[in-house]
């Protein structure tokens, strides 16, 4: 007894360095798997305070910016609305199924972060906003990711530039779909893994969400194709894929909560079953 | 003793404030960011018990991990260069460290930079390890350290001469 209470002392700062150091290790892998970073994240009322000062300084320095997206934005709007006040056929769309699947809110972004491998981002809206996990999060542009933490007012979104982050995605001519995941090393491309090897791929050709996923819709932009090239077993295509968002400068985001997205979780678990 | 509490306090609070607010944010060349908040560990008090600076650099890595969203990397590679810390006083300021009289405000420059480095490659090396978590991105790895241990080094030796009052 006497020499364990000896050792114990005579190690007391390597021993707790171990610990410490364990604390830390065991944290970390609790991060690096999906949905589990539930203590140590940035929605939280310090932190998402000390953004929220942070950015009502930075959002005056890009104002000039913000209004050309969206005026860019209204014009591509005003467009689809008058395209589809022509071309509509008004006695094929059953208005009662289709009106109102998703509902959207407007979000600021807190923390923007791309220069690492697990990016994770932060907005201003939270429960009380009714922001739940598995919402999707989209620019004008195109996807940023999706909700993984909330707390009371602020949200963590996991961003596409995650190595954890899978989204479905289609390739917009066909209907071939894929994963979209990131290999951690440029912001301004994602890959595109799983393209079976009868998809007609040509360089320049949109991906875009597969909507299979009921997060997203379908048909949300994602990007451009750049290359691809066979995987190792020569059954599919990985692709490399160009982001239409500059995911490096990023302030209004929108939230998208599938209204369905109960009633389809609940028909797909019955099926399992 | 007071005093050298009070201004550890502040000078954790500020380092860390720095850190999250505008570090975190620069991005140079799309992924290099300095890790300034280590210089609080480069200047804790020598004297101090080896327990309170690991306790302490613990709470500051955790701290800026929450602010960053990343698990608990921070905390690690700062606990880690807390416990490394004597070996490097020991081999960069040799005999003056045995005397237990280094003032880090009156070392000579050499030393000092010597010091840094070699305890800013160690925490960025096991930032960036647990960071990445895959031995296959080894390169990557290694690239980041390189590129931002430099910054960081440069960034610190900066802060340091520039807010130690009495350097010739």
């Amino acid at each position: 007894m006497q020499q364990i209470f000896n050792f114990v002392i005579k190690n007391k700062t390597f021993l707790l360095f171990l610990l410490l150091f364990s604390i830390a290790l065991a944290l970390t892998i609790q991060s690096h798997s999906y949905h589990r970073s539930k203590f140590i994240n940035s929605a939280n009322f310090l932190t998402g305070g000390v953004y929220g000062t942070m950015n009502s300084v930075d959002q005056y320095f890009d104002l000039k910016t913000t209004n050309d997206i969206l005026t860019e934005e209204n014009r591509l709007l005003r467009e689809q609305l008058f395209n589809t006040s022509v071309t509509k056929d008004s006695s094929y769309i059953d208005s009662s199924y289709t009106k109102g699947q998703y509902r959207i809110t407007i979000a600021d972004l807190y923390k923007n972060s791309y220069s690492s491998t697990n990016n994770i981002l932060t907005l201003n809206k939270g429960k009380n906003d009714s922001i739940k996990q598995d919402f999707g999060v989209m620019t004008s542009n195109g996807i940023i990711g999706i909700i993984d933490n909330t707390s009371n007012n602020y949200s963590t979104v996991l961003s596409i530039l995650n190595v954890k982050s899978q989204i479905n995605a289609k390739i917009k001519s066909t209907n071939h779909i894929g994963s979209l995941t990131w290999d951690g090393k440029s912001p301004i491309y994602v890959q595109l893994e799983d393209v079976s090897q009868f998809a007609p791929i040509k360089v320049g050709d949109t991906i875009q969400t597969g909507g299979e996923s009921s997060i997203f819709p379908k048909g949300i932009g994602i990007g451009t194709i750049t290359s691809f090239e066979s995987d190792i077993s020569g059954d599919t295509y990985t692709i490399q894929v160009k982001l239409f968002n500059d995911m490096t400068n990023i302030g209004t985001v929108y939230i998208l909560e599938n209204l369905d997205r109960a009633e389809i979780q609940s028909l797909e678990k019955n099926i399992d079953e | 003793m007071n005093s050298i509490a009070g201004i550890n306090i502040v000078r954790f609070v500020l380092l860390l404030l720095l850190q999250v607010v505008i570090c975190n944010h620069i991005d140079f060349l799309g992924y290099i960011n300095p890790y300034i908040y280590i210089i609080f560990i480069f200047l804790f008090p020598i004297r101090e018990d080896r327990l309170v600076l690991l306790l302490v650099s613990f709470l500051l890595g955790m701290m800026v991990d929450i602010f960053s969203d990343s698990g608990g990397v921070h905390a690690a590679a700062a606990v880690s260069l807390a416990y490394a810390r004597p070996i490097l006083l020991k081999s960069s300021f040799g005999m003056l460290y045995e005397h237990q009289t280094i003032k880090f405000s009156t070392t000579d420059i050499g030393s000092l930079i010597t010091y840094i480095s070699l305890g800013t490659v160690i925490h960025h090396f096991i930032l960036f390890s647990l960071e990445i978590f895959n031995i296959s991105n080894i390169l990557l790895v290694l690239q980041k350290t390189l590129f931002s241990s430099i910054f960081t080094i440069l960034l610190s030796v900066l802060i340091i001469i520039l807010f130690s009052r009495n350097r010739k």
